[in-house]
């Protein structure tokens, strides 16, 4: 599935809720269902700054595509949803994919001052930490 | 705490004064919980910041025409309305400033500059917000003086024994805040003034929280400087005032240069405007100044007492209610408070707590408040907190509580 075609999936499943504080559970639960990080990859290296709640993000290229992992402190529910869904969309894709993806499904999955709020603190770090993952591996596949 | 008051207050008809609070959010009515950050206005203010620029929108003392003349009284008259909300002895120790921050920095950068030197020590408190914390340190890094804390108990009061080990001949400058934003604990200003007078400290006072709960009466407390912001006493942002005894102020130098604070100017020499003016240099926050007046005049109105009987009944009402709910400490169980409760919730990130009640349109502050070396000490990153003003209500305090057990059933 492209990236594009797995931001569609997510678009419909949020298009099932009416309600933002359902919306808001969904996201929760994709939190929940995210495999832990290993304690060693949480270091400041891999830290996302710019979130009010400590969230880790890292990177590894299997086969010419670009895995992600992600976590954040235990009580931060809502961040590790976001970084769940980021992972979804993202992970397993090829560096340059991931580097120029246009990320449409976050203004359009309806969560108004959820993903207002978290932008401005955190959500815009973890997209930008994850596509300068994918430039990174880009410019190395190219020399 | 104090008791629960009855009053005489209609509050639903005092909502009708705030057409704010007549509203939805996230599909569900309002509850504006967000009082310590700056609380709502009523229509009165609102209504004289228009009249002020549809009526007479002009610069002021130094016109001659109709508007301006209309425009300097009515900012006159607000800077007597404030002296007498103070109760302070003179109009000309009232200067206008953009707010309690510029108000401090105001202080410390003309009086610290001015009076302080190297060793000299300067005291505040570990419940400060920022802005009484971060404008001393400059001064401290500037001239070599020193920093001293009081500490604080785990209830979040001041441990004033300490405060009084801290203070010396070498103590000349105490900085405290009335009320904490964070805590809601009223700090006792008057033993600190009248302990940092005996040696002879200089004192201010961050009033901030303090000037819409409590009767302000700069002289019986014996301030020598106390600052505080509009916005935060149901008026107008970017509008605040600093109190100052008019022999300090008058030994003080200039803190800004330009317009209102000038006597006379030449190439070789300026000489400076009296009191207030030499401090408020530029065109002021004219429009909301003047509707300070009508803030001042409001709460008058309705009396501060009886707010501060309604707010302590919600605060006790509140309390009651929130030790309820499993997993819920109030951070700041001081016995002096006012309605200001910071919590935290096991097992749950206050961030998320704030975001799951905005969907559910009530709106609170979450986070550090501002005064991260308080959190520091108390061990925790940050805190979800409720502020209440006269406008709130029990059934608002009832949907703040079910809000949260909503937080509760989602997250745990």
């Amino acid at each position: 599935m492209t990236i594009n075609e797995k931001q569609d999936e997510i678009i419909e499943e949020f298009d099932l809720f009416d309600d933002l504080l359902d919306k808001t559970q969904y996201i929760i639960d994709l939190g929940k269902k995210l495999p832990p990080m290993p304690e060693a990859q949480k270091n400041d290296e891999n830290r996302i700054m710019g979130c009010q709640s400590k969230v880790w993000v890292d990177a590894e290229l299997k086969d010419d595509k670009l895995y992600f992992y992600g976590d954040s402190e235990p009580t931060a529910q809502i961040s590790k949803g976001l970084v769940g869904l980021l992972i979804r969309v993202l992970s397993g894709e090829k560096p340059e994919d991931i580097a120029n993806a246009d990320l449409y499904f976050i203004p359009r999955v309806g969560m108004g001052n959820l993903i207002t709020s978290l932008r401005a603190g955190g959500l815009a770090s973890m997209i930008e930490r994850m596509k300068a993952f994918g430039r990174a591996y880009t410019e190395k596949s190219h020399s | 705490m104090q008791p629960a008051i009855d009053n005489t207050l209609d509050i639903q008809r005092i909502r009708q004064d705030f057409p704010i609070l007549d509203q939805e959010i996230n599909g569900r009515p309002l509850v504006y919980f967000d009082n310590a950050a700056t609380n709502q206005k009523p229509l009165s203010v609102i209504n004289a910041l228009t009249r002020y620029y549809e009526g007479y929108n002009a610069n002021i003392h130094r016109g001659i025409h109709h508007l301006a003349e209309q425009a300097t009284a009515a900012f006159e008259a607000s800077r007597r309305a404030v002296q007498e909300f103070l109760n302070a002895k003179h109009w000309q120790e009232i200067i206008f400033t953009y707010g309690t921050t510029d108000g401090i920095n105001l202080v410390a950068q003309s009086y610290g500059r001015h009076f302080l030197k190297a060793g000299d020590e300067i005291i505040i408190s570990t419940m400060e917000h920022h802005s009484n914390i971060v404008p001393w340190q400059m001064l401290c890094e500037e001239k070599g003086c020193i920093l001293k804390v009081i500490p604080i108990n785990d209830e979040g009061e001041l441990l004033l024994d300490e405060y009084e080990k801290l203070l010396s001949e070498k103590t000349k400058f105490v900085s405290c805040v009335h009320i904490s934003n964070s805590l809601g604990t009223i700090n006792p200003v008057k033993f600190i003034i009248d302990k940092a007078h005996e040696v002879g400290a200089v004192v201010l006072i961050d009033g901030a929280q303090a000037s819409s709960h409590l009767e302000l009466d700069v002289q019986a407390l014996d301030a020598d400087f106390y600052v505080l912001s509009a916005h935060k006493l149901y008026g107008p942002t970017g509008m605040g005032v600093l109190y100052g005894k008019k022999e300090i102020l008058d030994a003080m130098p200039p803190y800004r240069g330009g317009g209102e604070m000038i006597k006379e100017v030449t190439f070789a020499k300026t000489t400076y405007s009296d009191l207030p003016y030499k401090f408020e240099a530029g065109t002021p926050n004219i429009a909301d100044v003047i509707a300070v007046k009508t803030a001042l005049e409001y709460m008058a109105g309705l009396g501060k007492e009886n707010i501060a009987a309604h707010e302590n009944d919600l605060l006790q009402y509140a309390t009651e209610q929130l030790n309820e709910l499993d997993g819920l400490r109030i951070i700041g169980q001081a016995k002096d408070k006012i309605g200001v409760i910071s919590f935290v919730l096991d097992g749950i990130h206050h961030q998320d707590i704030g975001v799951i009640l905005d969907q559910q349109g009530i709106a609170v502050r979450t986070g550090h408040h501002c005064t991260m070396p308080l959190m520091q000490r108390l061990g925790i990153a940050g805190t979800t907190r409720a502020s209440f003003a006269v406008y709130n209500t029990r059934y608002e305090v009832d949907r703040l509580v079910q809000g949260l057990r909503r937080v509760q059933k989602m997250m745990l």
